[in-house]
């Protein structure tokens, strides 16, 4: 049994991110992780993902390379190899944390814990020993999230015909034909990586709009970019009489139409649930959310004094940055230093399919649905000199503003690097700077960012360039 | 490696803290975890403890001086290592303006201050800004904007290192908000980095009503006594008490019901148990204590906090209960008080009121009450109203229990009475809840046996 101040239930981003923050506040911290330092981001998730999306980007770039002057010679597509690639950038990521760990002093327990009273946990090691842990200052949940299937509808994960992102992100090549459900911005990702390495993707979504968090502008976009690309997309649709058999699945796909569709592989791609099972919740008498969620107020502590919760296991948005941040936060609090309450708000959506959407604060129509007084400025990248010269003029940069007092509620962003973009807008909304401040701030010239610029600008009625 | 000491937050509330004693002077070796001073949060005396090992090497504030939470207090360093980089991060920020020096601090101080007062434009130019209709602001072409905004560029020039010198930092959005409704922005006390105002900070204060004055000058009086006044620098304690009564007053609609209880039973109660020896000692005021938490039970809309678009009422009764000390009011709360005995209230009311007069409650036990009982009876004050510490919606004052002539059963009789007066807030209490409450209460007092039951 060893003693620590504080120890963190899970390597994810959330843990070993507030782990780190503990560890340089001071804290002897420990944390428990079973598998790989980094959790399901470095090695299922944003890493591996967008190692691949990379890879999709380069072979869609070599079909427009010829209008560039540069003509390759025969293009050979091997999603194995760009998988391979994938594994390795991942598992680069994870040693990367594991580095930090050693640099901070903060101790790996291999293994899986549950809560064991309001200060300790008990731990079973990789080589199957019990293990007892002491935190003398706090316990920190940070156990995150994992797929789940859609049994309601048959379409339970069998790891072959019917598969999770998991298992996309170490397939040997791409399938000839795929169906993924549930066009978030995993199933959107994964259509965009498909379909560039050459499989017939359907992409199918029960809500009106692909990426039905974003902005309906932003959906559309994107849907439209798809559907260039040969991307059959479905939305508002309903799927019936599934049927898995050895090596193909085959569906009924209601979207206005009905349409039975055959596919290699079945992509589930909708949702995920909060790992709350077997960690002792229930026995310490943590309290969980109607969604089933721990339950944590701004300072990420639980019911149960002494044990936080961080991360996706704390309640949505399931993102790696909200919980990066929720770490610092919980390493802020049990250090006693003074800390900035977190605006969820504030925290920025980014998918990586092409083109890229990013957004932050409210749609138009959580605007119109609250009864805000708003108005829109809009600049499309076909009007942007810099998106011209590398013919990625799809897309726009949208921002919202409140009609009163010219504050940013909400920006998106669709189009190429609109991941990089947004921060710019990030920075603004979350120092309350008003779309004149934006404006006032020189853009350099010839870059995409000048769209982020005009789009203040046409929110206050004055751009320039469309 | 070098560790840097910073105003802690040493309790929930706490915005800056005034460092009372240096317990490690410059050149002493410290470990991690040992006491380094001692300061005044906004309610108590707490520790700021070491977070790393090796020397005291700079103090940089004196005892006396304040400084806001999160701001460079110290510097613990190897014996040898090169501080200098710390400390000059630090120099900028100790010209930090607002802070509230000790007197004999402030001659010094004042000097630095006039240096930055020239430079305090930010605010006045916020108000500038408020002839101009906001719809207009937004719309004004891009060449008219710069004389209504911010000072230009140039005049920032002159002071890079400052810090934040005499300039109020504020976002943008708040600025805009608070000169749209008239609010002076240098009087905001900033909850974002570095005390910067933000947006929630203005709607605060527009909500409360009370955009609050800039803080006073400092003067000092002459030490040889000659002068005819004497100016009192506020302690943190006493900054709450006027930040948290001025909210109390000003927006809460409240009204009064006065009623006078008969205590004969009450005293029989407290001599009875006296007979049976000193350890069945209890106060009057703890058997009233007794009763409120009972009656509280009985009347969770009493027992309840107004959270501006909620009154949430609460089932477990936390009672407050305001003990003077020599610094200003404090109330500490005897945790579910409806549930304990007699026995361990009277214990647990003489022991908080003991550490409050020492100065040494922990936050803990002087924040969550749910309903708050102020008694000036031993200072044979008849009756008085008290205010509402808010988010509660009531609270209960207590007169002076003393023998009052009454009519019973038509013969003039020496009874002993209390005179008991609740505050009500209205936008949760209405009268009639109020004087149920009230009508629970002088059943029990009136026959404490029901206490037992």
């Amino acid at each position: 049994m060893a003693s620590f101040d504080v120890i963190f239930l899970g390597g994810g981003p959330a843990g070993y991110v507030g782990a780190i923050r503990c560890a340089q506040l001071g804290l002897n911290t420990a944390v428990v992780e079973r598998e790989g330092l980094g959790g399901t981001c470095v090695l299922w998730g944003c890493i591996p993902a967008k190692a691949l999306l990379e890879a999709a980007s380069f072979a869609e770039k070599m079909k427009k390379a010829p209008e560039f002057g540069v003509t390759p010679g025969d293009v050979k597509l091997e999603f194995g190899v760009a998988m391979k690639r994938s594994r390795a950038v991942s598992t680069q990521n994870s040693k990367g944390v594991e580095f930090l760990f050693k640099k901070n002093k903060i101790t790996w327990i291999k293994g899986t814990a549950k809560l064991a009273g309001k200060n300790a946990v008990s731990v079973k090691t990789a080589e199957g020993k019990d293990e007892k842990h002491e935190a003398k200052k706090a316990l920190v949940i940070s156990t995150g999230s994992r797929v789940k299937g859609l049994p309601q509808i048959g379409l339970d994960l069998n790891k072959k015909t019917v598969i999770s992102s998991d298992e996309a992100l170490i397939l040997d090549k791409a399938p000839k034909s795929i169906v993924i459900v549930g066009a978030g911005a995993v199933g959107c990702e994964f259509a965009d990586v498909f379909a560039a390495f050459g499989s017939q993707v359907t992409l199918v979504e029960v809500m009106p709009n692909i990426l039905p968090v974003e902005d309906a502008d932003s959906s559309k976009e994107v849907e439209r970019a798809f559907k260039k690309r040969k991307i059959d997309v479905a939305t508002g649709a309903k799927i019936s009489n599934v049927k898995v058999a050895k090596e193909s699945v085959s569906m009924t796909i209601e979207a206005g139409a009905k349409k039975d569709v055959k596919a290699d592989i079945v992509l589930v791609a909708a949702g995920r649930a909060p790992n709350i099972e077997d960690i002792g919740l229930k026995e310490q008498g943590v309290q969980l959310t109607d969604r089933g969620f721990i339950k944590i107020n701004e300072r990420m502590e639980t019911s149960v004094k002494g044990i936080y919760a961080i991360g996706d296991v704390a309640g949505p948005p399931m993102l790696a940055h909200k919980g990066e941040r929720e770490g610092i936060i919980v390493a802020e609090v049990l250090a006693g230093h003074h800390t900035q309450v977190l605006d969820y708000t504030n925290v920025p959506g980014a998918t990586y399919c092409h083109p890229e959407v990013a957004s932050v604060g409210l749609t138009e129509q959580q605007c119109k649905d609250k009864k805000i007084d708003y108005k829109v400025g809009k600049f499309p990248f076909s009007a942007n000199g810099r998106a011209r010269t590398s013919g990625e003029t799809e897309g726009f940069v949208k921002v919202i503003r409140g009609a009163k007092y010219g504050e940013i509620l909400g920006a998106h962003i669709v189009g190429a690097h609109a991941t990089e973009l947004i921060h710019e807008l990030v920075v603004a909304r979350t120092n309350e700077y008003t779309v004149e401040e934006v404006d006032l701030a020189i853009h350099a010239h010839p870059t995409l960012s000048e769209a982020v610029a005009e789009a203040a600008l046409d929110s206050m009625g004055k751009m320039i360039h469309a | 490696m070098a560790t840097k000491i910073f105003m802690e937050a040493l309790s929930p509330t706490m915005e800056e803290g005034r460092l009372v004693k240096w317990l490690k002077n410059e050149g002493d070796a410290v470990k991690s975890g040992d006491t380094l001073a001692e300061v005044e949060t906004d309610k108590a005396i707490m520790e700021l403890v070491a977070r790393g090992d090796g020397i005291l090497r700079k103090r940089l504030i004196g005892e006396g001086e304040s400084k806001p939470v999160g701001q460079l207090v110290g510097v613990i360093a190897g014996k040898d290592e090169n501080i200098d980089a710390l400390l000059a991060e630090a120099g900028s920020a100790k010209r930090e303006p607002g802070s509230a020096a000790a007197p004999e601090k402030a001659v010094a101080q004042t000097e630095e201050k006039s240096g930055t007062a020239a430079v305090s434009e930010s605010p006045k130019k916020s108000q500038g800004e408020a002839s101009l209709p906001p719809q207009e602001k937004v719309g004004a072409s891009r060449s008219a904007l710069p004389a209504s905004r911010e000072p230009p560029p140039a005049s920032r020039v002159p002071l890079p290192d400052k810090g934040n010198g005499g300039r109020t930092r504020s976002s943008p959005l708040a600025r805009r908000i608070a000169s749209e409704r008239g609010l002076d922005i240098s009087g905001v006390q900033g909850s974002g980095p570095g005390g910067r105002i933000i947006k929630r900070d203005i709607e605060q204060v527009a909500a409360s009503g009370t955009a609050q004055a800039p803080t006073p000058p400092r003067v000092t009086s002459r030490a040889s006594g000659e002068a005819d006044f004497e100016d009192i620098a506020l302690t943190q304690i006493r900054k709450t008490i006027a930040r948290r009564l001025s909210e109390s007053i000003g927006p809460i609609p409240t009204f009064y019901l006065t009623a006078e209880f008969d205590l004969t039973r009450v005293v029989e109660m407290r001599e009875a148990m006296l007979e049976l020896g000193d350890e069945f000692k209890v106060s009057i005021n703890d058997i009233l204590l007794k009763a409120v938490a009972t009656a509280l039970a009985q009347h969770p809309e009493v027992n309840a906090h107004w959270l501006g678009d909620k009154i949430r009422e609460h089932y477990r009764v936390h009672l407050g209960m305001a003990v003077a000390t020599n610094d200003g009011l404090i109330v500490p709360v005897i945790f579910d008080a409806d549930r304990k005995a007699l026995r361990d209230i009277a214990h647990e009311a003489r022991e908080l009121a003991k550490l409050a007069r020492e100065r040494k409650l922990k936050p803990e036990q002087y924040t969550g009450s749910t309903f708050s009982l102020s008694n000036l009876g031993m200072m044979q004050i008849d009756q008085f109203t008290a205010i509402i510490n808010p988010p509660e919606v009531a609270i209960l004052a207590v007169g002076t229990a003393e023998d009052h002539p009454v009519i019973v059963n038509g013969e003039l009789q020496t009874r002993k009475r209390v005179r008991v007066t609740m505050s009500c807030d209205h936008r949760a209490v209405d009268g009639a809840v109020g004087a149920r409450f009230l009508q629970t209460l002088r059943r029990l007092i009136e026959n404490p046996l029901m206490l037992v039951y």
